[in-house]
């Protein structure tokens, strides 16, 4: 309670702060004030741009998401189980995992134009790098005392995979989709403003181009709360198909 | 050290019957810039149906031993042979309660015990009222809803010895499965432990640095020196097939086979440095 009241007060300061700097300090040209993009941010709440363009970000980030994200695993977990597969693909997956994957939009643009799609599409090779990444290392960490144990109980391949590799690797899967979250929006919106002509990266783009710094920060704060709101989406969903992680949560922290 | 009885058994072993045979077996272990020896020319003999107690210095090769037995490598030197045959590959006989639990995190403690029968294909209502009297038998009653990281290390330990029961393998190897356990708990456990073994006619192959422990349960207690590890002894336990652990701490042969191991170990330990 008290520590909420703290931070209700860290903000109101920052934005008093903000607001008093604007137009004395700084020239509100650059930095807007607070008053003005609430005013800005109310007024395409109302008119529906901020929701309709949010819409559209966030459908192409979530489509990305899961596109990206099931391919990821797939091949995280068939790679992962095969060492020979690994082997030869190591190097290869290593070389393109360092490239910053960002570069590759131009070419994107060139194959599948500005719309929809190719949005979607260069989101999903983001997310799937990330997530193929972090399954691969976990069904490859899986541990091979366990899998001994279970194979002296009788267990095979079948029961193996089932009872143990999947089961590790939604761990794995997961840990690599929270971390694929703010990619996937910046695949989204880099697409969008580079090649958009709607979303909030086209809306960022779109209201700096005519110097409306309310409006980029309006726009900024719709971004904030789309990644906010797939955050929370992955959360949910880690605590309904892991729940022995939250049971481990509720524990008092011991060493 | 030259205790009779202790001579009189290696003697007479090897000769018919025996389940698991371990033939001058040494293992070493290659480390970076050389080898280690962790198990020396050791040969036992164990018939089926006996439960042997492993004692010894930590790192004497105990855990090694039962690695063995369950296949999970062969010996650099000697032979392991099961029921007459040597052992190459998984031994699908026996059931491992390794050293660590190794229970799987997102199963809870029923998902757990019941993953062999799944293994097995045992029916959904058996297999519950098998794990349900399991539960009961290792005093968990309640918890079978709950997560591996929601309980306690001791609970963890029995989890882990109820489903090595579950799945009702013809040898057990158990690598200090009581270590974690209050002194009752223990003892209804070594209790549960004999009764079942002798009831269903159990191999069972028992590391414990517990010399008590290693009496009360064993018919005989093997000893081994510190590293490389070899048996130093074999000590046949004095006591009847029906003992009464509850009464076992006023039975004079019990508490001199204490005292014979005590001073079998601590010379050895005094030898070693340790
Ligand atoms: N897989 C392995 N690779 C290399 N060295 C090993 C391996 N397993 C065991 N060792 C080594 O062999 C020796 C014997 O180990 P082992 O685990 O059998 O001892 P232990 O008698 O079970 O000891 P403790 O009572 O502490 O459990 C140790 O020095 C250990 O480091
Ligand atoms: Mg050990």
């Amino acid at each position: 309670m008290k520590i909420a009241a703290l931070r209700l007060l860290v903000l109101v300061l920052l934005l008093g702060i903000w607001e008093f700097a604007s137009g004395r300090l700084v020239s509100a040209f650059f930095i807007s004030k607070p008053s003005s993009i609430g005013a800005k941010f109310w007024s395409i709440l109302i008119d529906g741009t901020l929701l309709r363009n949010m819409g559209i970000t966030a459908s192409e980030a979530v489509t990305g998401f899961i596109v990206g994200g099931l391919a990821g695993a797939i091949v995280g977990l068939a790679l992962g189980r095969s060492v020979t597969l690994a082997k030869v693909f190591d190097p290869f997956i290593t070389a393109f995992y360092s490239m910053p994957k960002v570069a590759l939009a131009p070419l994107f643009i060139l194959w599948f134009g500005v719309d929809f799609q190719m949005r979607v599409l260069f989101t999903a090779v983001i997310v799937f790098f990330l997530v193929f990444l972090n399954t691969y290392t976990g069904v490859r960490n899986v541990s091979r005392e366990l899998m001994t144990v279970f194979r002296l109980m009788g267990a095979r391949e079948s029961h193996l995979a089932r009872m143990v590799v999947v089961p590790s690797a939604i761990t794995w899967v997961f840990a690599g989709l929270r971390l694929s979250v703010p990619y996937a929006l910046i695949g989204a919106i880099v697409a969008e403003i580079m090649a958009g002509n709607s979303g909030l990266g086209y809306m960022v783009e779109h209201a700096a181009a005519q110097f409306d710094t309310s409006g980029v920060f309006a726009a900024l704060l719709g971004v904030m709360i789309l990644a906010l709101a797939l955050n929370l989406a992955v959360k949910l969903l880690e605590r309904v198909l892991m729940p022995w992680r939250d049971a481990g949560e509720q524990r008092e922290v011991t060493v | 050290m030259d205790r009779p009885s202790a001579k009189r058994h290696e003697t007479s072993e090897g000769q018919d019957g025996a389940l698991i045979r371990f033939a001058n077996v040494s293992k070493r272990f290659s480390l970076e810039g050389g080898e280690m020896t962790a198990v020396s020319d050791v040969s036992l003999d164990v018939r089926g149906g006996e439960i042997i107690t492993l004692v010894g210095p930590s790192g004497c090769g105990k855990s090694t031993l039962l690695n063995m037995t369950a296949g999970l490598f062969q010996p650099s030197e000697g032979t392991v042979f099961y029921e007459g045959k040597v052992l190459s590959g998984l031994n699908l006989q026996v059931g491992y309660m390794t050293q660590s639990d190794h229970l799987l995190p997102w199963r809870t403690v029923f998902g757990n015990i019941v993953a062999p029968l799944e293994i097995r294909r045992m029916g959904k209502a058996a297999a519950r009222e098998r794990v349900e009297s399991l539960l009961e038998t290792v005093g968990l009653q309640g918890f079978g809803g709950s997560y591996p990281n929601q309980i306690s290390g001791g609970m963890r330990k029995r989890t882990a010895l109820a489903r090595l029961l579950a799945y009702d393998p013809q040898t057990l190897l158990m690598d200090e499965p009581f270590g974690a356990l209050d002194a009752l708990l223990r003892l209804r456990l070594q209790v549960e432990l004999r009764i079942l073994a002798r009831r269903l006619k159990k191999t069972v192959l028992f590391v414990t640095h517990d010399l008590e422990e290693a009496v009360a349960l064993g018919d005989r207690c093997a000893v081994f020196s510190a590293r490389p590890g070899r048996i130093i002894s074999i000590v046949t336990i004095p006591l009847p097939e029906d003992r009464d652990l509850m009464q076992l701490r006023y039975n004079a042969d019990f508490t001199r086979t204490c005292a014979d191991l005590w001073s079998l170990l601590s010379s050895e330990l005094a030898r070693s440095g340790t």
